[in-house]
């Protein structure tokens, strides 16, 4: 599905990443950590074509990355949903809005589309926050309405970028759940954070692949993880 | 995508794909300013485009249409020589009328210079002939040889070294108009290229999350160059209807004001500064159209 071999990564004259191999197989659930700055979120805009490599092959859904025109890259992301930290969210628009932005930018009938909407902001428990704008919602909420915009596409792969970093435990949890929920429908999942405690209760309910990022090169986490 | 097909999709237009990208205020008002500032200008120079094309015409015509012929002869000779003069020129093809003009108005041909005391009796005052032409006019150099065979003190003068100077500043003048006009659709895509661009780079972050979520570059820049081109519309609108208004309420042309009161359009001419706004969409369209793709594309 995305598979990166060999791939490098440098800016400004210095390399962040060096002869990465991954594979994101269909279904797979992958947890990728480490320390700050080790090149997480670099490694996971590679993944969705945000950044195009230095050196090595990406290949997205059969393609070369850095084959594909623009406009072939802007319609492969609507098969990936990406989740960041900071939610990104259009301010002016209400949340229902940001949630059908996807759908409005792909060109589809967002009036067609209602009844997944409100049965995705059900999902994420929104439902009462549908006009509200993004100013509005707490953290917790920001991050759940990043996913439900993130999957309204029904995308094949979810990337998220540290989708707990700015949320308590509990809200942690209900998001883990729901990206599980995600896994088990087929989506793979791709999830930069350094929350241990959050791989440890991932572990405990499905089969998860950890990488860590160190020295610029991606490993297998050590069995304590 | 043709700038007709795009205009077209611009006036359809998509409310949703519209409010993607949010209302700005200053870039918006300078947009309109500036459409507008230039339509008023652009109606301006046409007016003085398409009055110095009047002028060029008249000038040309009705300086054509006369020609006339002088006879220096010796007292005993002039009449003779005006005579024959006048024969040729009965006989010329081309010549509708030929008179020969009376002491009268030879005399006030002279007041403006001379005065009305004129003593015209004790002058050798040459006789003027007033030819006027017909159809496709007659042949200067067969006419200018004949009169020379029949008239040897007859010199036809057809106005060429007059006409072609005025002519010659007319068309100059409607150039003049022209350029100014190109020159105002320039500076009107370099100022909305200006406005876009700040436009663009105030919603940096708004076409980060476009991207983010799929969004062709097509679309984000759809999404500017449809409120600028709304916007260049709407200013240009404005800017020629002050125009027009302006241009309506100069005094009427009349022989006395000359050239400055017939500045101004006549006729079907008053349709022509209705092509403007629509010119100004297009300009606007296509400035803010390969600013926003040019900037997408320094995106990754």
């Amino acid at each position: 599905m995305i598979e990166l071999a060999d791939v490098s990564y440098s800016y400004g004259g210095g390399e962040l990443l060096s002869g990465i191999d991954l594979t994101l197989a269909p279904g797979s659930f992958h947890f990728l950590t480490g320390p700050s700055g080790a090149g997480k979120t670099t490694l996971l805009k590679l993944c969705y074509a945000d950044l195009l490599p230095s050196a090595g092959r990406i290949g997205m859904f059969g393609q070369d990355a850095r084959a594909m025109s623009r406009d072939q890259i802007a319609r492969l992301r609507r098969r990936i949903g990406v989740v960041h930290q900071d939610c990104q969210f259009l301010d002016h628009l209400t949340l229902a809005e940001n949630l059908a932005l996807p759908l409005t930018v792909a060109g589809r009938d967002v009036e067609s589309e209602v009844s997944n909407l409100v049965e995705l902001l059900g999902w994420v428990g929104l439902t009462a926050q549908t006009e509200a704008l993004p100013p509005q919602l707490s953290g917790g909420e920001r991050q759940r309405a990043a996913l439900a915009r993130a999957v309204i596409m029904d995308p094949d792969v979810i990337i998220a970028d540290e989708p707990t970093g700015n949320i308590d435990w509990d809200m942690s949890l209900r998001l883990l759940t729901l990206l599980i929920e995600l896994n088990k429908m087929g989506k793979t999942i791709l999830i930069a954070t350094h929350d241990l405690n959050l791989i440890r209760a991932a572990k405990a309910q499905v089969a998860t692949r950890v990488l860590r990022i160190s020295n610029r090169q991606v490993q297998l986490a050590g069995a304590d993880l | 995508m043709s700038v007709l097909a795009g205009l077209k999709s611009i006036l359809g237009g998509d409310a949703r794909a519209d409010r993607v990208v949010p209302p700005t205020g200053y870039t918006a008002r300078l947009t309109v300013f500036t459409a507008g500032a230039m339509a008023f200008l652009a109606v301006f120079a046409m007016a003085l485009s398409l009055a110095t094309g009047r002028l060029a015409d008249r000038w040309g015509s009705e300086l054509a249409r006369s020609s006339t012929v002088r006879i220096s002869a010796p007292d005993g000779q002039m009449a003779a020589q005006t005579r024959a003069a006048l024969r040729v020129l009965e006989t010329t093809p081309g010549v509708g009328t030929a008179r020969a003009l009376d002491e009268a108005e030879q005399r006030a041909l002279l007041e403006p210079w001379f005065g009305p005391d004129l003593p015209l009796d004790s002058l050798p005052i040459p006789q003027l002939i007033e030819v006027i032409e017909v159809g496709e006019g007659y042949d200067a150099e067969g006419l200018r040889l004949r009169l020379q065979a029949e008239a040897p003190g007859a010199v036809l003068d057809d106005h060429t070294r007059w006409r072609r100077p005025l002519i010659k500043a007319a068309d100059r003048l409607r150039l003049l108009g022209l350029i100014s006009i190109l020159l105002i659709a320039l500076a009107t895509a370099a100022m909305i290229t200006l406005a876009a661009n700040a436009a663009l780079a105030a919603n940096a972050q708004v076409i980060r999350v476009l991207r983010l979520v799929g969004a062709r570059d097509v679309f984000i820049a759809r999404a500017f160059v449809r409120r600028f081109t709304l916007r260049a519309l709407a200013g240009a609108a404005a800017g020629t209807a002050a125009g027009m208004i302006g241009i309506a309420l100069l005094p009427q042309a009349s022989a006395a004001g000359g050239f400055l009161t017939g500045l101004g359009f006549q006729g079907l001419h008053w349709l022509w500064p209705l092509s403007i706004p629509p010119l100004a969409g297009i300009v606007a369209f296509s400035a803010t159209r390969v600013a926003a793709l040019r900037t997408l594309k320094g995106l990754m």
